[in-house]
């Protein structure tokens, strides 16, 4: 039944009339997406490429049973964004946004009502082939209907691996981008979960990066027994210590948080390790075999 | 972002925290001006670079006469700063902080950084003061004392207490330190702060706490909230290329090989150094040209690419998705004979379009490649 997103899907989008959202929410109701709504304050009552636009997302989730929604506003209102979709009942947002404060992410994390999962910010969202629902930004048409799970701190290294699983005729299952903050709603295990639990998925591959013990974190998770194969990407095996690699969560600090740490605990956890991108449908074959 | 010790003890003043008497010159004369200001005792000369370490490459000094002072302003003001820190080129010292040389019963550390897996700030003290974190972290681990400080609430007065406490204080140092930790906790909380740093935080001899050091650095996500802080960065301490891309906005990090490297995606950025690496190259730096390819930002980044005189070949790894790679190779082309580059370019490009793309660029001499390794192989070899 894939994970996270599918035909039940009803999406939200926040920031639905400004360029990103605009953009975007065309290339999402192309590939088939069902989007019930969008908010903009200021803006409700209109109606914009089709869909209705609410002031508030608790209008618009009376109106409209919303169940997801994906946040396109710029960085100052996005930690606002996301409280007001957990604040209005939705169990699931997504939220694209980057460069939102660290600071300004962890009153969000403060003030999450329970139940509520949050995924990114500075994410590409999430997609499910099988159901023609795309939540996010990236490239439908390099996706295909397939069996593996796909988690990635990553937006373009996530659909080299993507198309290269499209390319070998594996497919996904439902890919999700957790983002590349150092403080992502949804982590590399949370995901790990639900793919155990999902019949749509035979084994998982994990993108991660350099930054943080995430990785580490999900080497142990998997290390207690885990029933379907993994296999792990790290990229900034040449990132040099105490620089930001463009993600906000992609640095080294205190000698902590470097690739081959992360490859070392992967390795450890019997997680197969790709040194290279092309490496991960080889490996993925052999242990589908 | 991150800021000099100077401007970070002023900060912390502006706080409540307490700092030894000093100022900030950049002449040997204007050093001496504050040396008579500040009571013409003993005091420390101290060079005000982005980097630890400054002491044992010689960038500290203490003087007590007015020859040692200004003798000590000379050596140091316009010195070509060496730290395990600087990398082996260093950093020219444009400034010191002149400072009373304070009378030391014992040195703390206290510093607080953001704790990912807490997803708070998180305070941290020590007894053993004047080492690195790490080193102590290594050498004395349960002597370092960690408190979570609520993002919403900040720091509680019954934590700064214990923290206090744990340190062994009593009495009026006990009220000192808290109003320390207080006043750097909200100051962390109100100026989005990455790190705040107190190493060597002072003990002194009449029993008062005072910030031997201060080092901070600022979320550059929150920069635009705080013109305060803005206006606090040093432009010369930026690596001149990371100085353009950040005007530019792009995310630049210098490195020490010779392939420049433009690339759409932090992940797939890092992703493509290492395949470089892998197949026996060296990368000049990480661009991110972010998720699009838009003309004017190849173009650039291009501009940057070659600031680097290292450089000998570039790649570009563009993976396209939706944007249309015929545009993406109109723009390189363009970028290449209004910038006038000479050094060869290798082009991996997928997207739509993908094969109208590569038959333009091979028709104007590019090396190009179907596959992200091919093309890395192709672009080591160009650079050989």
């Amino acid at each position: 039944m894939s994970i996270l997103v599918n035909s039940e899907t009803r999406l939200l989008v926040q920031g639905i009339t400004g360029s990103e959202g605009t953009y975007h929410s065309k290339r999402m109701l192309e590939y088939g997406t069902k989007i019930v709504a969008g908010v903009t304050p200021n803006k409700g009552g209109t109606n914009y490429l089709g869909i209705p636009v609410y002031n508030t997302v608790s209008e618009a989730v009376t109106e409209t049973s919303a169940n997801v929604s994906i946040i396109y506003v710029p960085a100052p209102f996005a930690a606002d964004a996301i409280l007001e979709s957990a604040y209005a009942g939705i169990p699931l947002v997504v939220c694209i946004t980057e460069g939102i404060p660290a600071l300004e992410m962890m009153r969000v994390h403060a003030s999450m009502p329970e139940g509520v999962r949050l995924i990114g910010p500075n994410c590409p969202g999430v997609i499910t082939p099988s159901t023609k629902t795309k939540v996010g930004i990236m490239p439908g048409h390099i996706h295909l209907p397939g069996r593996v799970g796909v988690i990635s701190r990553s937006g373009t290294l996530t659909y080299e691996i993507v198309k290269a699983l499209t390319d070998a005729k594996l497919g996904q299952s439902t890919a999700i981008g957790i983002g590349g903050d150092p403080l992502p709603g949804t982590n590399f295990i949370d995901c790990l979960e639900l793919f155990r639990n999902d019949d749509e998925t035979d084994a998982v591959a994990i993108i991660g990066e350099i930054g943080g013990s995430d990785e580490e974190k999900a080497a142990e998770y998997v290390a207690k027994g885990y029933s379907k194969p993994v296999i792990g990407f790290i990229a900034g095996q040449s990132a040099p210590p105490g620089k930001r690699m463009g993600h906000a969560g992609a640095i080294i600090s205190g000698g902590k948080g470097t690739a081959e740490e992360k490859k070392n605990a992967f390795r450890a956890a019997g997680i197969k390790v790709a040194d290279l991108p092309s490496e991960v449908v080889p490996l993925l074959k052999e242990s589908l075999r | 972002m991150k800021i000099h010790e100077y401007q970070a003890k002023q900060l912390l003043a502006s706080y409540g925290a307490p700092i030894p008497l000093g100022d900030v010159a950049d002449t040997p004369a204007e050093v001496l001006k504050v040396w008579n200001r500040i009571g013409k005792g003993r005091v420390a000369v101290k060079a005000q670079i982005h980097a630890g370490g400054r002491g044992k490459g010689g960038g500290i000094k203490l003087a007590e006469t007015e020859d040692e002072v200004l003798s000590s302003a000379k050596k140091i003001i316009g010195m070509n700063l060496v730290t395990h820190q600087t990398g082996p080129e260093g950093i020219k010292v444009r400034k010191v902080l002149v400072e009373e040389a304070l009378e030391v019963k014992s040195e703390f550390y206290a510093g607080i950084t953001l704790d990912r897996s807490s997803r708070s700030p998180v305070l941290m003290v020590s007894k053993f003061g004047g080492m690195e974190i790490e080193e102590v972290a290594a050498r004395e681990p349960d002597s370092i004392v960690k408190m979570k400080i609520h993002p919403l609430s900040g720091l509680f007065q019954f934590q700064a207490r214990e923290l206090g406490y744990r340190l062994g204080l009593r009495g009026k140092p006990l009220q000192s330190a808290v109003r320390i930790f207080t006043a750097i906790s909200k100051l962390f909380v109100e100026k989005d702060a990455s790190l705040i740093e107190i190493n060597p935080l002072f003990h002194l001899k009449d029993d008062r706490i005072v910030a031997g050091d201060a080092k901070i650095g600022f979320d550059d996500s929150a920069l635009y909230k705080h013109e305060d802080i803005e206006a606090l960065r040093d432009e010369f301490e930026e690596e001149p290329a990371e100085r353009e891309a950040r005007k530019a906005n792009l995310s630049y990090v210098k490195l020490d090989g010779n392939i420049g490297c433009m690339v759409n995606g932090a992940g797939l950025a890092m992703a493509t150094l290492d395949i470089l690496k892998h197949f026996g190259g060296t990368p000049a730096n990480f661009l991110d040209i972010g998720g699009g390819a838009k003309r004017e930002r190849v173009k650039d980044a291009l501009k940057i690419i070659l600031t680097d005189k290292n450089v000998k070949a570039i790649f570009i790894n563009i993976f396209g998705g939706i944007v249309r790679c015929d545009e993406v190779a109109h723009g390189v082309i363009s970028a290449k004979k209004e910038l006038g580059i000479s050094v060869p370019i290798t082009i991996r490009l997928t997207g739509t379009n993908e094969k109208e793309g590569r038959s333009m660029l091979e028709s104007e001499g590019f090396a190009t490649g179907v596959s992200l390794d091919e093309a890395a192989q192709k672009a080591v070899r160009s650079a050989a």
